[in-house]
């Protein structure tokens, strides 16, 4: 079993392990095992990465390719760059931090645990494929648990958010799966065969005209995931009603599908196509950094203000993308990694905070700070992350970012990415704002003065997440290093 | 008539002595046994569905009327598989409701005869036995959904598709008959050499279609599928779904790839309009049922509109889709079908609502029907979607994109009613819900073997290979 293919079949094991517990006890202790595995393997794949990059300067690195479907040419082709190597160690942190942070999931613990790791096996699989067929396969093996996992264990109107969400995203598949083919019956423009191994296709011109009609499809398939501007509507009403662990998964690791897509199958195999469409989805994305930066604004619900922040942060991640420049691309899969981290350590406080005091609602709550320290002060840190402090992840991704949007001269550009800057301000508004009302002041439930203390497996949760957020933001370069030499054949492609 | 012909006609040979058996057999077993009647048949019926699988060489009969080569054959035994499956999900069924009237040996020679007529109809060589085929293949079904003799609701049934098949089949002879009147022949290979695109032939060739379309229960000859499925006993509702509308499909797709070839400009835009009413048709009805039967029915209107669009490519890759598809379709189908059948023979609740908070119950009837659900709404890893995807790559290489978005769109409605199922079962709570139930033996090996295939057939590539390659006979 090679390094790679190992990233899928130990998710896969758990889960059979998990069919034969029984109980909360077992369920968990199995899940955890399987993370913690699943966490020493990716760390143990960056060093791996770093060796071979030394020795090896293709693509794309530990590549297998087995056929599957001879007949369509559909292969299980697998392989990583540094790109993808960062998305896994994410995966793998936050997996295991959702597991912690379930701890005493009550209902159903080994059915939830299994969804929780089918989610994982697809997220896993999508970022390790080099194959248009087993990608999707593998996007849709992602989305669908989202459908159990919120109408069974979540909270609120789950039902209504739980099928919103999966149609949002299932019919986003079905335009990017028209858009795959689209792809995959143009990969003979030059002569060789029909194929949908993304590397063989990078290789070919697709004509113009193709491009220009697929690329909207591929682009708009996967951005609904990443929460694009008139699309992002599943994403506040899922986050909502999800469980604790399930908000954190799909806001730290499945949303970052959607610009991980993006990225590597609509722009890097339809380039012209982006240049032809570059202008209209600039406009979708920076108002979606400024929408989403207002929506969390207005919000009460602690929820619904990190969902919204999420469309925000979420929307610069496209934004910077389709800025076509090095940096801030750079910038962009820094920023896909800081909201990782971020919003799922959000999603973990929020979650805590929810299980003390019962109310999500910050008007209802007050002087936390006082009560349950631990938790707040971890709140301020992210929240201090989350607004772009120096020291922390986002500094460096959207200083990244906006250092690469503006050497854009065009007026256009310009305008946009002020605009699209002035979400920072905004930013630090709505983050300053609840922790002001929420953590800061008086009490204000006599209730609140004996919450429970915070529990080993809550404080193993949140370091898991906290740890990277400082390392970025303490030592960006090495991170840096790792993805700036993997944009090398997107820039040859695109640019 | 040699041994040779005999090898050559064996699956019809071999299924005429089964149902003779049976008939004969019926006198012997002891008036206190009769249960037994059902394992005989199980028995029989599962040797000749094993028998099948040994190779056969293209070849014909009768002056080309009965014709076979592989992919018949393969097919052949694809229905075998099916018809086996419902056996053993309808034995209990037959058992406790139809031995004890005396009449099962009457179910089973209906079932067989009908089954018979669908080997016929597919290896005709002309239209005469092709006919003869769909007449057989019809009139027994009839019979069988009116069984339930106590229900009005069941006559009512048999009475609607015996007047739609009686309608439909008239308007289809009345097509053939025009055929016959351009080309003078009913041999296929002679109308082949001579079929032209005249305004009579291509009147012939509509109402042919039309005749056929019936039995698919394509849009607009759907009327009778709810109603007949909803009155019908489950396990005949079944094998109207998947039995008797993949036989219809497969007949179908070789008349119109073989003698309607020429006309393929007709018909493609044709099976293009009735694909996108069909797939919008059945999916927008499917979303309001509360009866399982009828929702089941409905949504196998939407998948026969996918198929069409395997249909529409008129290539050997539009071939292989298609009976790749058709495979795992009867096997999701058919093990949805299977709980649907499950529930109703203990509790008799046939409704989505009464179906709330069965995960908690019977976490395995949920999870072979969350299987079965996902396999027909095409979520991977499951194979359905392997099935979708494939046709939809065979439309998309003849360059039918719009054809294909409408077809995705459509996946995504389909998906919403299929969740409905999934959320009664697994989120909703029920303070009386369907009590734990064990299931007898012969049902569970039905939702095993469906299990079973819904989790291999797509991942496994090399079936698709094998039928790829029987394929090339149509091209």
């Amino acid at each position: 079993m090679d390094i790679l293919s190992l990233f899928v079949t130990v998710p896969v094991l758990t889960i059979l392990a998990l069919v034969f517990t029984k109980g909360l006890k077992q369920a968990r202790i199995v899940s955890m095992v399987g993370s913690l595995i699943q966490l020493g393997m990716a760390i143990n794949l960056v060093f791996a990465y770093f060796k071979e990059r030394a020795i090896n300067d293709s693509i794309m690195v530990f590549t297998k390719d087995v056929v599957w479907f001879k007949q369509f040419n559909i292969h299980y082709a697998i392989g990583v760059d540094g790109i993808s190597v960062a998305l896994l160690l994410l995966t793998a942190i936050v997996v295991l931090a959702g597991v912690f942070i379930s701890w005493k999931m009550a209902d159903l613990p080994k059915e939830f645990f299994i969804s929780l790791l089918i989610l994982a096996t697809g997220v896993y699989g999508f970022f390790i494929s080099i194959d248009l067929f087993t990608m999707f396969v593998f996007y849709e093996i992602a989305v669908i648990p989202m459908y159990l996992l919120i109408g069974i264990w979540g909270t609120g109107p789950k039902e209504y958010s739980a099928m919103k969400l999966t149609l949002m995203l299932m019919g986003a598949s079905a335009v990017l799966l028209v858009g795959v083919l689209g792809i995959y019956f143009n990969s003979n423009a030059d002569g060789g065969a029909l194929t949908f191994n993304i590397l063989e296709i990078s290789q070919v011109n697709i004509p113009f005209e193709a491009q220009k009609l697929f690329f909207p499809l591929t682009f708009i398939g996967f951005a609904v995931l990443g929460a694009l501007f008139p699309f992002h509507t599943w994403s506040p009403d899922g986050h909502a009603s999800a469980p604790t662990a399930v908000s954190m998964l799909h806001a730290g690791v499945l949303m970052k599908l959607g610009g991980y897509g993006v990225f590597r199958v609509a722009m890097f195999l339809l380039p012209e196509g982006a240049m032809h469409w570059d202008w209209f989805f600039i406009i979708l994305a920076a108002t979606g950094v400024i929408y989403g930066a207002f929506g969390a604004l207005k919000q009460k619900d602690l929820k619904y203000i990190n969902a919204y922040s999420s469309v925000s942060h979420l929307g610069m991640v496209l934004f910077a993308l389709l800025m076509l420049n090095k940096t801030a691309w750079n910038g962009a899969i820094l920023q896909s990694l800081s909201h990782g981290f971020m919003t799922a350590l959000f999603f973990a406080l929020i979650g805590m905070i929810y299980g003390r005091t019962h109310t999500r609602d910050i008007t209802k709550l007050g002087g936390l700070l006082k009560v349950i320290p631990f938790i707040s002060v971890i709140y301020v840190i992210a929240g201090l992350a989350s607004l772009g402090l120096p020291g922390f992840s986002g500094f460096v991704a959207e200083m990244n970012i906006f250092v690469g949007a503006f050497q854009n001269e065009e007026l256009f550009y310009r305008v946009a990415t002020i605009i699209s800057v002035s979400a920072i301000v905004v930013t630090a508004v709505y983050i300053l704002r609840v922790v002001g009302i929420m953590l800061m002041g008086p009490v204000k439930n006599p209730a609140f003065l004996n919450l429970p203390k915070v529990t080993w497996y809550e404080r193993t949760g949140i370091l898991l997440l906290l740890i990277p957020i400082v390392a970025m933001g303490v030592a960006p370069l090495w991170l840096s290093d790792m993805i700036l030499a993997s944009l090398e054949p997107f820039i040859q492609g695109v640019l | 008539m040699n041994f040779s012909n005999f090898l050559i006609m064996r699956h019809e040979i071999l299924l005429l002595v089964i149902t003779l058996l049976l008939l004969v057999g019926e006198i012997f077993i002891h008036k206190n046994k009769k249960g037994s009647l059902v394992h005989l048949a199980i028995f029989l019926f599962g040797i000749h569905t094993a028998v099948g699988f040994f190779r056969l060489d293209e070849s014909s009969l009768f002056g080309g009327s009965f014709q076979t080569n592989n992919l018949i054959h393969f097919f052949k035994n694809v229905l075998n598989i099916g018809v086996l499956i419902i056996l053993l999900q309808s034995a209990d069924w037959i058992q406790e409701k139809i031995v004890n009237q005396n009449r099962g040996t009457e179910f089973f020679i209906l079932l067989f005869s009908s089954l018979l007529g669908m080997y016929f109809m597919i290896s005709a060589g002309d239209f005469l036995l092709f006919y003869i085929g769909l007449e057989l293949s019809t009139l027994p079904v009839a019979a069988l959904a009116a069984f339930e003799v106590s229900k009005r609701i069941s006559s009512e049934a048999g009475v609607k598709l015996i007047l739609s098949a009686a309608l439909a089949s008239g308007v289809s002879l009345f097509g053939v008959s025009l055929l016959y009147a351009t080309s003078g022949s009913i041999f296929f290979v002679d109308i082949v050499e001579v079929i032209t695109s005249n305004n009579l032939t291509i009147l012939g060739f509509i109402l042919f279609f039309s005749g056929l379309s019936f039995k698919i229960s394509l849009v607009p000859f759907h009327f009778w599928t709810a109603d007949v499925y909803e009155g019908a006993p489950i396990s005949v509702a079944s094998y109207l779904s998947v039995i008797s509308k993949g036989a219809a499909v497969f007949i179908l797709m070789i008349l119109l790839f073989t003698i309607f070839k020429p006309l393929m400009h007709v018909w493609e835009n044709m099976v293009y309009v009735i694909a996108l009413a069909t797939m919008f048709i059945g999916n927008l009805f499917a979303l309001r049922q509360k009866n399982m039967k009828r929702f089941l029915a409905f949504s196998s209107i939407a998948q026969a509109g996918f198929i069409l669009l395997g249909l529409i490519t008129g290539t050997q890759l539009g071939v292989a889709t298609i009976v790749y598809f058709v495979l795992i379709y009867i096997f999701s189908n058919l093990a949805a079908f299977g709980v649907v059948q499950a529930i109703s023979l203990k509790t008799g609740k046939e409704n989505m609502d009464d179906y709330n908070g069965l995960y908690r119950t019977n976490p395995n009837l949920s999870l072979v029907m969350l299987l079965a659900l996902f396999s027909l709404a095409g979520i991977p890893p499951v194979a359905g979607f392997f099935g979708k995807f494939f046709l939809f790559t065979a439309a998309a290489s003849k360059g039918y994109y719009l054809l294909v978005f409408l077809a995705v769109v459509n996946v995504t409605i389909s998906l919403y009613y299929y969740l409905l199922v999934i959320r009664a079962m697994f989120i909703r709570k029920n303070e009386n819900s369907i009590p734990f139930f064990k299931n007898k033996i012969y049902m569970r090996l039905g939702l095993v073997i469906t299990v079973i295939g819904i989790l291999v057939l797509g991942l496994y590539s090399p079936l698709y290979d094998y039928i790829y390659e029987l394929s090339s006979v149509l091209n």
